[in-house]
């Protein structure tokens, strides 16, 4: 594989939930969790996805992990189709590719001991460890900030920030490139959400780890993220390094999220009015045709209800799908020139 | 059947912080089955009737010496006890005396105490073994439905639906009247027994079926069952390892309330005379032999006496199990 050669690769990968009715399981729908997005994660980096519930985050964690077989599209990891691999053939490739989940009461299993759990890579891919299992285990719980001591204790015996560190240290076991990480701390009370961020960052330094770092609001991965995805009903609507993506966001929904960001300076909190969204996120049954925002951006025209703006590249990298983008930096409209200036 | 056990076990999560304080340096966790038994041992009527469980099981499976030191043997007639005009018993009280410690029968004379002794042992074996039989079938079945869904859940959930919506009774003992004197290499009430059990056991399953798949549809979609797969685990992996253990409580609790419905099951198809045959002693045969002599209430009330207490005995039980684990089902 070389240098620039993605990690991870998506491309126009879609995932439809058929509704059925009836006796007879007629289809009568279907869900469009995900709807043709395509991204890629590079070695190393942190790639944020964002975005509000029920977009299709999860989805699409679940879509590149393959507990999801996609409807569409392609998943290349490591220069290998997995879009439809079996999950035979999946099986020895799971160890380079790992998920956090979002709620650590359900992501480990009450009638388990820690070990039990932290282990459970080792025995069901079948790895051979150098002094045995339980102290590989027992390195990994140092590793992750726990006590090697906890091996026997049963995860109801922990606070949810050290049942999350639990979680994160069954996913190191297996020592994956790439770990999706489901929205890893939005279960977690606000205090203790910094120290797990932190430690998935210390992680990713220590152990060479790339990141896709699902959240459903901008702040939390302001800090971990390389690159930032936006998403908005199942699409990908803006993508950019994160630098670009919070001095200039530029698609109107990313805007809307970048103003409920609280921000810490007074100053800049001022200038900035907060964007209210009208009206709530359609059904992703029955989305809105072309620009799927456009039942709620207070920019919308004609066009945007007829012609479906295509995620397009801006400027180095800033890719976004709107009409009208703000912070535009070529051919800039009278608004988005008042905006900046 | 009462309200479905929930297996989640977030009640004993209510306070992480002060149950790892109070562990102190305990090295050993405690499980949720530890807690749940912790829990039992503070509840007196379950533990009463734990208690008359055990003495239960104890009188059963050491009925022959008892009844060789307390009694005489079942079959045996004492028409020395019975008045020869009345055909009933010569004594007062049924003839209770410390020879025949709860009477004898009328007509032939057999020892009461000692067939209420041998009868506890036929209404526990057969009541023990049918719920064997329904907890395997319902366990399998309702796991498979759960897990995999689709339409083998559809076929199965049927199933459940036919056999829970059928006159169950007339049915068994249509079938139970059919029983041939010999087969399978056993004869007569051998037989007969056998029979029994995979009868019970085969009709009562859908109601153990039930709970296991609406736990395994409910764990199926907890996300360790997810960290599993995506660590590639294989279904028997996470059927065994994943889920299993955590319908082993519901499992335990729905089958010890399913022994005494069985026992009464057992005792109604010796009543109606399509159970167990006479003169073996059962609990449902003395009881039909009895009404036919309503005046002496002491041959009604012991058999049924001890089928009360079986069933009451096994039922505090049972829901003192399911309370401890599971304190939110009040
Ligand atoms: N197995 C499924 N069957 C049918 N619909 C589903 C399924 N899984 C998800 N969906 C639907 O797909 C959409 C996207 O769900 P998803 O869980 O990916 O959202 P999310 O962005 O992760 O939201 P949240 O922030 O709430 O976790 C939702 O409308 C959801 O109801
Ligand atoms: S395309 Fe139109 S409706 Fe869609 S976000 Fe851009 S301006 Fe708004
Ligand atoms: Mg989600």
């Amino acid at each position: 594989m070389s240098e620039n050669e993605p990690l991870l690769s998506v491309q126009n990968m879609e995932k439809h939930f058929p509704v059925t009715k009836g006796l007879f399981k007629r289809q009568v729908g279907a869900v469009k969790a995900v709807d043709g997005i395509s991204f890629e994660v590079f070695k190393g980096e942190t790639l944020g996805l964002v975005g509000e519930s029920g977009c299709g985050k999860s989805t699409t964690g679940r879509l590149v992990t393959r507990l999801l077989e996609p409807t569409a599209g392609k998943i290349v990891f490591e220069g290998e189709d997995i879009s439809h691999m079996s999950q035979g053939r999946l099986r020895p490739l799971r160890r380079d590719m790992q998920m956090i989940f979002q709620d650590p009461y359900s992501s480990l299993n009450p009638r388990h001991t820690v070990g039990a759990i932290v282990g459970a890579p080792f025995r069901i891919q079948g790895v051979k460890t150098e002094n045995g299992v339980k102290k590989a285990v027992q390195d990994i719980l140092e590793l992750v900030g726990l006590s090697p001591e906890h091996y026997n204790r049963y995860p109801h015996e922990f606070s949810g920030g050290q049942r999350q560190r639990i979680g994160i240290a069954r996913t190191l076991a297996l020592k994956p490139k790439l770990i999706i990480a489901d929205e890893p701390v939005s279960a977690l009370d606000v205090s203790i959400q910094a120290q797990v961020v932190n430690l998935l960052e210390d992680l990713q330094k220590e152990l060479d780890l790339t990141y896709v770092v699902i959240a459903h609001d901008l702040s939390v991965v302001r800090h971990i993220s390389d690159r930032v995805a936006v998403m908005y009903l199942g699409k990908i609507v803006e993508i950019a390094d994160r630098k670009r993506l919070y001095s200039a966001p530029m698609h109107p929904y990313t805007n809307a999220l970048m103003s409920a960001v609280p921000v810490p300076d007074p100053k800049v909190r001022r200038d900035r009015e907060r964007i209210r969204l009208k009206g709530d996120v359609p059904s992703p049954l029955n989305p809105p045709p072309a620009c799927r925002f456009h039942t709620r951006c207070w920019k919308a025209q004609e066009i945007c209800k007829k012609v479906e703006p295509p995620l397009a590249e801006m400027v180095g990298g800033h890719q976004v799908a709107c009409h009208f983008p703000e912070n535009a930096p070529e051919v800039p409209t009278a608004e988005s020139a008042a905006k900046t200036g | 059947m009462t309200a479905p056990l929930d297996v989640s076990g977030s009640a004993a999560e209510a306070h992480p912080e002060s149950v790892l304080a109070g562990a102190g340096k305990a090295i050993q966790g405690r499980s949720l089955t530890r807690i749940a038994w912790m829990r039992l041992r503070r509840d007196k009527v379950a533990l009463a009737g734990g208690g008359v469980v055990v003495l239960l099981i104890l009188v059963a499976i050491f009925s022959t010496p008892i009844i060789a030191a307390f009694g005489h043997p079942p079959l045996e007639f004492h028409q020395d006890q019975i008045d020869p005009a009345t055909l009933l018993p010569k004594g007062s009280f049924g003839g209770m005396s410390a020879e025949y410690l709860l009477g004898v029968e009328p007509v032939n004379g057999r020892d009461i105490f000692s067939r209420i002794v041998a009868g506890a042992w036929i209404s526990l074996l057969i009541g023990f073994l049918a719920t064997v039989v329904s907890v395997i079938i319902g366990t399998v079945l309702g796991v498979i439905a759960g897990y995999f869904g689709g339409w083998v859940d559809q076929v199965i959930g049927r199933l459940m639906d036919v056999f829970l919506a059928f006159p169950l009774l007339v049915f068994a003992i249509a079938l139970a009247g059919v029983i041939p004197d010999q087969g399978f290499g056993l004869e007569g009430n051998g037989l007969r027994i056998a029979m029994l059990i995979f009868i019970i056991g085969f009709f009562s399953w859908p109601s153990i079926g039930r709970i296991v798949r609406g736990q395994t549809l409910s764990l199926r979609e907890r996300e360790f069952v997810d960290a599993a797969k995506s660590l590639g685990a294989r279904h028997g992996y996470i059927i065994f390892r994943e889920v299993l253990p955590n319908l082993m409580a519901p499992i335990l609790v729905y089958a010890t309330l399913l022994i005494p419905t069985n026992i009464l099951f057992e005792a109604s198809l010796s009543f109606l005379g399509v159970g167990i045959n006479p003169p073996t002693p059962t609990w449902g045969g003395m009881l039909s032999e009895a009404v036919r002599f309503y005046t002496l209430p002491h041959f009604v009330i012991f058999p049924g006496l001890a089928i009360f207490i079986t069933v009451l005995a096994f039922n505090l039980f049972g829901d003192g199990l399911r309370d401890a684990f599971d304190p939110r089902a009040h």
